[in-house]
């Protein structure tokens, strides 16, 4: 062996190639397989994709860096599901570009916060996390009550349904004019959306303003989504319970 | 800088300095606004002032003589040395300034630039690429020259790899200012920054190879086979984590082509390995050069630094799944993350045991001499924080530690005790070499640093020990009804005093590296004219 290395130092490209072989072995053997087994992840039937306000949420999620502080992944402990709820399955997640799992709990675990708290509740706290949680350490987000960017909300549902989820060329159309009335309760819009994505999704005024769409409307539209993309995990938590 | 450059190399260096200004006016007039447009503006200005020191010397300098390949090539590494001085400063000031907010909220001003999110992954991205990764490179470039006796194959693209690196680093700090981030944890920046890091990179490894194929030793010596690892599965993870389609080519935002538990473990098999290949084997090879060059000591064992390279680089690749332990990722791959995490501590401990018995011999000089004591913690900072991490990879204790500040405490041992240490040892060995001095303009100062160092680390390492285990217990609590014993913001609260010691730590361990770098331009700008004589190569370089 000590003869055998004694030699391939010696040779530049011979050890990049060893390099190379050598590190590649790990990632092959345990990222190749989770695209081939089917069990890894299994999409629940009753999965919806978000809809494109929540999508401009989930955006700006990102952009704020919330990640950095939320997890959105229930381990499977019995005090994360008394504390959050059903432990997170692979399914829930089986469209999440990307994946918002985080890795710190500065704050709490988002993945079960859809349907939690009210609307006003949550306007406020980003507002001024202070004014609800006194010794909250959130950073304060007044600056979402401006208007809604949508310039990109059409390409970001086509970009996706590129690479899979599944938008069709309708949702894709009316990509807008869906943002728009699901913060317009009193719309004609909205049974038009409701058609599309399905009777379960929220359809308020998020920011208490019906009239003018906000980073804030989908911002609190996403949060309220979050964990009720689909039933499986209550599911299958009560199911295991019942047993 | 540009002394060193002939006039027809100099004419090369106009026009890729034209076609960086050129590159960034595309991006601005097809963006048009927001963040990309901005950064093609940055890319304006970096390329056009470079034009203007470039074409200025075309007439105002005379041509260095052929006996310029009689000396090896510094000047790039002096800049990328400055570069990784400045972006020390940066990066943990901000860190501190974060650390602050996080016990002291209602500072945060109120406007959404300097809001606690956007400002979190320029203090990661600042420490890790910014501080980091100049002072890999800058040191490569160093440790190779010396390794191989031989001058780098090349006059331009050291400054090159250099200047697109900073570039590349600046974008990413102003795009996450301006809200631009994929959210892929250590690897934010979008879409465009990313293709621009992998030319960049390439570079980068041409240049090595070439002249690694110079050498005029038979052996390529073990610090090479970390730089070259470095180099190579950086690469091959930065490309794979960051398959992105772009919304369009006129906007910066992109959505990664992996989705759900995949991404989560392609990030985090890039997270992990960004931990061993950027922050571990680089500095690996930082450390087998510089410890035995200050120390005067030839390296322990010869055969542990094979054992513990090969096991680096094979076992830290199945490490990145423990990162996912009772999470929705398959059980098979978070025990098979597991039991390779726990293993890496052989290598690991190989290679810390090596620097540290290297030292026999040369204890008094540890004793007397801070930059030598700085590369001696360095090494015991990497066995105790390498042993650490194979403890909470081991699937009950993460059920402990994980999302809670035990995991930043553990980080924050590598980064702090290890990484900067051992970097710090290196600047001050590198310096007064670079300026044609015996020391640093003020030796008192390392000394200084040295204990400032010491003390951040351990305040800010233990005060986060404290704060994850309790935090951690608290959330499994139960009464005796059976009930949480603690709602979520009462394990908050817990946590503040714990914050105010870390942002201390914080502060002493920064106020130690401003104040090497202060010490850094001094020696630097009263350089003098100490000139070692076998300090230079002894290849012959082809006629260029």
């Amino acid at each position: 062996m000590l003869k055998l290395h004694y030699n391939l130092e010696k040779i530049s490209m011979g050890l990049v190639g060893a390099i190379i072989v050598v590190a590649s072995i790990g990632g092959l053997v345990e990222i190749a397989p989770l695209f081939t087994i089917d069990e890894t992840v299994e999409i629940p039937d009753d999965l919806r994709p978000h809809t494109p306000l929540e999508l401009a949420g989930r955006e700006i999620y990102i952009r704020e860096g919330c990640y950095a502080c939320h997890s959105q992944m229930v381990r499977s402990l019995a005090d994360e599901i008394d504390r959050y709820g059903p432990y997170s399955l692979a399914g829930e997640s089986a469209w999440d570009r990307p994946m918002l799992w985080g890795s710190k709990r500065t704050g709490p675990d988002l993945a079960r916060v859809g349907g939690k708290y009210s609307d006003a509740w949550h306007v406020a706290h980003l507002v001024d996390p202070r004014q609800v949680i006194p010794v909250s350490i959130m950073p304060a987000y007044p600056w979402l009550m401006r208007p809604l960017g949508t310039e990109l909300v059409e390409r970001n549902l086509a970009t996706l349904a590129g690479l899979g989820v599944p938008y069709d060329q309708d949702m894709i159309d009316n990509a807008l004019v869906d943002a728009r009335a699901q913060s317009q309760p009193d719309s004609d819009a909205t049974s038009d959306l409701i058609a599309r994505y399905g009777d379960d999704i929220a359809v308020r005024a998020f920011d208490g303003n019906p009239r003018q769409l906000t980073e804030m409307d989908a911002v609190v539209a996403y949060l309220q989504s979050i964990g009720t993309l689909t039933d499986a995990a209550k599911t299958i938590l009560s199911q295991e319970d019942g047993s | 800088m540009t002394d060193t450059l002939t006039l027809e190399e100099r004419r090369i260096a106009l026009c890729l300095s034209v076609a960086l200004a050129f590159l960034g006016l595309i991006m601005a007039a097809a963006a048009q606004r927001g963040v990309m447009a901005l950064h093609g503006g940055m890319a304006i200005a970096v390329g056009l002032a470079l034009a203007f020191i470039v074409g200025g010397s075309m007439y105002s300098n005379i041509e260095p003589g052929r006996d310029r390949l009689t000396h090896y090539y510094d000047a790039p590494i002096k800049f990328g040395i400055i570069m990784t001085l400045v972006w020390a400063v940066v990066g943990m000031g901000v860190g501190v300034w974060l650390a602050a907010l996080m016990f002291w909220p209602e500072a945060t001003p109120l406007w959404p630039a300097t809001s606690y999110g956007r400002l979190r992954p320029v203090h990661t991205s600042g420490v890790i690429f910014g501080f980091g990764g100049n002072a890999l490179i800058a040191t490569s470039f160093y440790v190779l020259q010396r390794t191989t006796r031989a001058r780098l194959a090349g006059a331009i693209s050291p400054w090159f790899v250099l200047i697109g690196y900073n570039l590349f680093c600046l974008w990413a700090a102003t795009g996450y200012l301006m809200g631009s981030t994929q959210s892929k944890e250590y690897a934010e920046p979008e879409w465009y920054a990313d293709i621009w890091l992998v030319v960049v990179w390439l570079t980068y490894f041409t240049l090595y190879i070439r002249t690694l194929m110079r050498r005029v030793e038979p052996h390529i010596y073990v610090a090479n086979w970390y730089y070259l690892a470095f180099i190579l599965v950086v690469a091959i993870l930065h490309i794979v984590n960051n398959i992105a389609i772009p919304v369009s080519w006129t906007h910066a935002e992109s959505f990664p082509v992996w989705a759900g538990v995949q991404d989560a473990m392609i990030q985090w098999w890039y997270g992990h390995n960004a931990v061993a290949f950027f922050l571990t084997a680089g500095f690996l090879g930082m450390l087998y050069y510089f410890l035995p060059v200050r120390a005067q000591r030839p390296i322990w064992s010869y055969r542990l630094s094979i054992l513990s390279f090969w096991g680096i680089v094979f076992f830290y690749m199945w490490a990145g799944s423990h990162h996912l332990h009772y999470t929705a990722l398959p059980y098979w791959v978070q025990t098979l993350g597991m039991t390779f995490s726990v293993m890496l501590l052989v290598p690991s401990w190989a290679s810390a045991g090596n620097a540290i018995a290297t030292l026999n011999g040369a204890w008094h000089k540890v004793r007397d001499d801070a930059t030598l004591r700085f590369m001696f913690v360095a090494a015991v900072f990497y066995g105790l924080s390498t042993f650490e991490g194979s403890f909470l990879a081991i699937r009950p204790v993460n059920s402990l530690s994980h999302y809670t500040d035990w995991t930043v405490g553990h980080v924050h041992s590598g980064t702090l005790g290890w990484v900067a240490m051992i970097v710090f040892g290196a600047i001050y060995t590198l310096v007064p070499k670079l300026s044609g001095r015996e020391h640093m303009a003020w030796p008192q100062a390392v000394e200084w640093h040295f204990w400032l160092a010491i003390a951040g680390t351990l305040i800010y390492v233990v005060s986060l020990w404290n704060a994850g285990i309790t935090q951690g217990l608290m959330w499994r609590a139960y009464d005796e009804n059976g009930a949480l014993s603690y709602s979520f913001i009462e394990t908050v609260e817990a946590m503040l005093p714990y914050y105010a010691a870390r942002t201390l730590g914080g502060a002493l361990f920064l106020a130690g590296a401003i104040l090497c770098a202060l010490n850094c331009r001094v020696t630097m700008r009263t350089a003098a004219e100490r000139v070692d004589a076998t300090d230079r190569p002894l290849a012959l370089q082809p006629a260029e």
